[in-house]
């Protein structure tokens, strides 16, 4: 039936190809419009238009335009404006903190729905090779659950172009002057991630079989396409702001809009957010299977929940383990770019930042953690790695307490006496960088080390080199942890910054030849392993915590991690080239931030609320009223 | 219900233990740069060096680099005698830059750090040809002359040096004003009217004599238009390095093509070619 189906396409699928077709007119339509702008047509085919009217042999009237101060002030090229503290509208409340929330709101919801559909198209593919509709089923209420978030970050969106352009119209008109059309080629592009989106959610179950799905997955694609290139379009203003390119000195535009647009920061930035934001996205859509989860009293419905948030903890994990690597990358860009910037993030007054990141990620490295080893109770062949667990937890404990051991401590002067001086002799070493790089590769170890275990609870290795195969995956933990703790210490304490700094490249490429080395011989491995069965849903309540625990740490993450990218540009719009003179041009205390994102990050779970609510309601039917029978009981 | 409220007070909690995290720490603003207004009347050498202590370590925001080993990014300076590692450096045979004495090496550090890079202090990969130290009178920092000169002040007299900077005199200080209030109405420059005001503009005639036969950096352009064609003209000042007069250093700048607009160009070389003396 579903072959049928597949080869007499629905009355949907003939809609959808339509849709298709049409789209494809429109984008030559749009091609030709522009090229009518541009005057790429002859002036043969053009119909004149009748222009001003006299007498034979009369001369044409002559209009006096006043054109000499247009002229010059066309010429002269435009620089980046000098503002002062009057120049910027005063409404009573801080203008900083007005954008910073609709910025925040904007960012989170726009990852959110960035995110999803990425994800979305790689479980639906997965169900179109293992030909299990559970996938389909998962990936489609993925989308159901994402789909309002769409219109809430449009909404955050237009609030905080409304409130840039009120509060910050100078800035605003410089950078609606470099930019210049990008601006409403972002716009433009909205119409396409709107019209794939809606095409690709409400088609899903008319395109599902045979070729139609793959109409069905190229729209998925579409979609992505869309919302990522309006994501780098977006980036590159926040990269000009901090690196800015394609201006001169004084700001005034000397490059085309790609020289404007690939700053050097452009690209770190492109792959940080592009990867957060899956991690992101997992994050808060396993929170909404745990709450599903913790809700249902059915045992299948639990079973389907426990599967979905299993499944959204997975992508968040497994997306975050790459992120610290890009972050490296975009923290060497910022240095190459200006050391000073670098410095400023790292080791000025936004070191202390940092502080609270490691507590986040530990946060979220513990909660991930704590979720697999809970979920192996679904499976029996898990007693096997238990005595693991206790090691791994181990290792997270120490690097979590050296990866949050500040260098420099805030004393009294009988402390300082008491202590020798402002450094512990123990702890004052692993204040530095070098210990805190060993903390977290081996935390991300440890952490592929727990999806390894968890991996393997439900199947047992047939091949005849399995034992060899064991032995091979231990040694390259041993030389891992070995060679990172040697990295780390002799490069970060005996030589100097340089090579300290060039180590920690050395100390990434080990951990990601682990997980590189594990995913491969894993899968060699277990080909064609005996499968022990497991059972969804047999896992305990505490464990959904964690599912919480990750969007909430993950929210407040992102949002502080927000504030150190726009903070490193100090008292600049625009750096080196456009002042920032409000009255709001310093860089905030570490307390008001965390103000600011705890009320961005409530906001959020608030609205994400919301938007769980209104997907639920597409599945509740209020039961038809009885009737009274007519002539009843009066 | 009760899931609802459990999991909301669950997530809200671990969002305060986050705040709560932020307040254990120091509450440190990053104030923007205010400015400083200085009384030349009252001005002492003392006060004018601890003026230049002040900007190495907030301004300058030298201190983000130049710390002791091993968090140092960038050499010692404020630990180590500057004078003396100055003159070091000047006897080094790799130095190639144009200063004769420590002031001056100190100086063209500041303003122009790509002209001599301490071994191992280079960009990565630069091999010590590149410096990543930026100049300090350009975004972001900007210090003015006087602040630069202060900080040279403060780098000399901290190891008992002898400070030959000059204290700033009052005319000095005016040109600092009138540069800094140039900045702060800075706009990309406009392009002139005229020629003189081009010839103002690009600073002639701080090397060129023109209106008498005095010789300052280069030739005087008083018969400028007898010696030379329109042509020549238009090249000497694009390419000013093709043909040096004779008996002069090849001192002009290079950067005049990339600078001056066609019309300013157009404007200069016909007015030149009129001087005839």
């Amino acid at each position: 039936m579903k072959q049928t189906e597949s080869i007499h396409p629905t009355g949907g699928g003939r809609f959808a190809v339509m849709l298709l077709s049409m789209l494809i007119l429109l984008v030559f339509g749009l091609a030709d419009v522009a090229r009518a702008g541009t005057g790429m047509d002859s002036a043969q085919e053009r119909i004149a238009p009748i222009g001003e009217v006299r007498l034979q042999g009369q001369p044409p009237v002559e209009v006096h335009v006043e054109t000499a101060a247009i002229q010059e002030q066309e010429a002269e090229p435009r620089a980046a404006p000098r503002l002062s503290s009057a120049d910027y509208p005063n409404i009573g409340v801080s203008s900083r903190a007005v954008v910073w929330v609709l910025a925040q709101m904007h960012l989170f919801f726009g990852a959110l729905v960035l995110a999803v559909p990425l994800f979305v198209l790689l479980i639906e593919l997965v169900g179109v090779y293992t030909r299990d509709d559970r996938y389909d089923d998962m990936a489609h209420e993925f989308m159901k659950i994402s789909l309002t978030g769409f219109s809430i970050t449009a909404i955050f969106g237009g609030s905080l172009a409304l409130a840039l352009f009120l509060l910050y119209p100078d800035l605003m008109a410089y950078l609606m002057h470099v930019f210049g059309s990008q601006w409403l080629v972002y716009a433009g592009l909205f119409f396409f991630e709107s019209f794939f989106l809606y095409v690709y959610y409400y088609g899903w179950n008319a395109l599902r079989y045979g070729n139609l799905k793959w109409v069905h997955l190229t729209l998925g694609l579409l979609l992505n396409a869309s919302g990522l290139t309006i994501m780098v379009m977006a980036n590159s203003w926040a990269t000009f702001m901090m690196a800015p390119s394609g201006v001169d000195e004084a700001g005034v535009v000397v490059g085309n809009i790609w020289e404007v647009m690939k700053g050097p920061l452009w690209n770190p930035i492109n792959l940080h957010r592009f990867i957060a934001n899956i991690a992101f996205g997992g994050a808060v859509v396993g929170a909404y299977a745990a709450f599903k989860f913790l809700s249902a009293k059915d045992p299948v419905k639990r079973a389907h929940y426990d599967w979905m948030g299993y499944t959204s903890n997975f992508i968040a994990i497994l997306s975050f383990l790459p992120l610290p690597f890009a972050g490296y990358w975009l923290m060497a860009e910022i240095y190459a770019y200006s050391q000073q910037m670098g410095i400023t993030a790292m080791g000025g007054i936004l070191a202390w930042l940092f502080i609270v990141q490691a507590v986040l990620i530990g946060t979220i490295l513990l909660a991930g953690n704590f979720y697999l080893w809970s979920g192996m109770s679904r499976t029996d062949g898990s007693e096997r790695y238990k005595g693991l667990i206790k090691i791994i937890a181990f290792v997270l404990v120490v690097c979590f307490l050296i990866w949050v051991t500040p260098h420099t401590l805030i004393l009294s002067a009988s402390e300082i006496s008491l202590l020798g001086g402002s450094h512990h002799h123990i702890l004052g070493p692993l204040g530095i960088m070098p210990a805190k790089n060993i903390a977290v590769n081996l935390m991300l170890i440890a952490t592929f080390l727990s999806f390894q275990i968890y991996r393997r609870s439900d199947k047992v290795a047939t091949v005849s080199w399995a034992p060899m195969g064991n032995a091979l995956m231990i040694a390259v933990y041993l030389g891992a942890v070995v060679n990172i703790i040697f990295l780390g210490v002799y490069y970060g304490y005996f030589t100097n910054t340089v090579y300290k700094v060039g180590s920690s490249v050395a100390q990434v490429m080990t951990t990601l030849v682990v997980i590189v080395f594990g995913l491969v011989i894993d899968s060699l491995m277990f080909k064609k392993a005996k499968v022990l069965p497991s059972h969804w849903g047999r896992i305990p309540d505490r464990a959904q915590y964690a599912l919480f625990a990750l969007p909430i740490a993950f929210t407040w993450l992102m949002a502080l991690m927000g504030y150190v990218r726009s903070s490193v540009k100090t008292h600049w719009h625009v750096y080196t080239v456009m002042k920032d003179n409000s009255p709001d041009n310093f860089i905030p205390a570490i307390g008001y931030a965390g103000n600011m994102i705890t009320l961005v990050t409530v906001l959020f779970l608030l609205c994400v609320l919301f938007m769980f609510w209104v997907a639920s309601l597409s599945g509740s039917k209020q039961p038809k009223p009885v009737v009274a029978a007519a002539g009843g009981e009066a | 219900m009760s899931v609802l409220f459990k999991t909301l007070a669950f997530s809200l909690g671990l969002t305060l233990l986050f705040t709560l995290v932020t307040y254990l720490l120091p509450q440190v603003k990053g104030e923007a740069p205010v400015e400083k207004e200085v009384d030349l009347g009252s001005l002492t050498m003392e006060s004018f060096i601890a003026l230049g202590e002040e900007i190495f370590h907030n301004k300058g925001t030298c201190t983000l680099c130049h710390q002791p080993a091993p968090l140092g990014r960038a050499p010692d300076i404020a630990g180590e005698d500057m004078v003396a590692l100055a003159n070091k450096h000047l006897a080094d045979e790799r130095y190639q830059g144009d200063a004769k004495n420590a002031e001056e090496y100190i100086r063209e550090s500041l303003l122009h750090p790509g002209k001599y890079v301490v071994a191992g202090w280079g960009k990565k990969g630069s091999n010590d040809t590149e410096s990543p130290m930026p100049m300090v009178d350009k975004p972001p920092i900007q210090l003015t002359p006087i602040e630069v000169d202060a900080v040279i002040a403060w780098l000399q007299a901290k190891d008992g040096g002898e400070v030959t900077v000059a204290l700033p005199a009052a005319e000095a200080a005016a040109e600092v004003a009138s540069a800094v209030a140039g900045d702060e109405g800075r706009k990309a420059p406009a392009p002139a009217a005229t020629a003189e005001e081009a010839l103002t503009k690009y600073a002639c005639a701080s090397c060129h004599a023109m209106d008498s036969r005095d010789t300052l950096v280069g030739p005087s352009l008083l018969d400028v238009g007898l010696r030379l064609s329109k042509a020549q003209l238009r090249q000497s000042i694009v390419d000013p390095n093709a043909v040096v007069a004779e008996g002069f250093p090849p001192a002009m700048p290079s950067d005049f093509a990339s600078k001056m607009t066609v019309s300013e160009l157009e404007m200069i070389v016909n007015y030149l070619a009129e001087k005839k003396g």
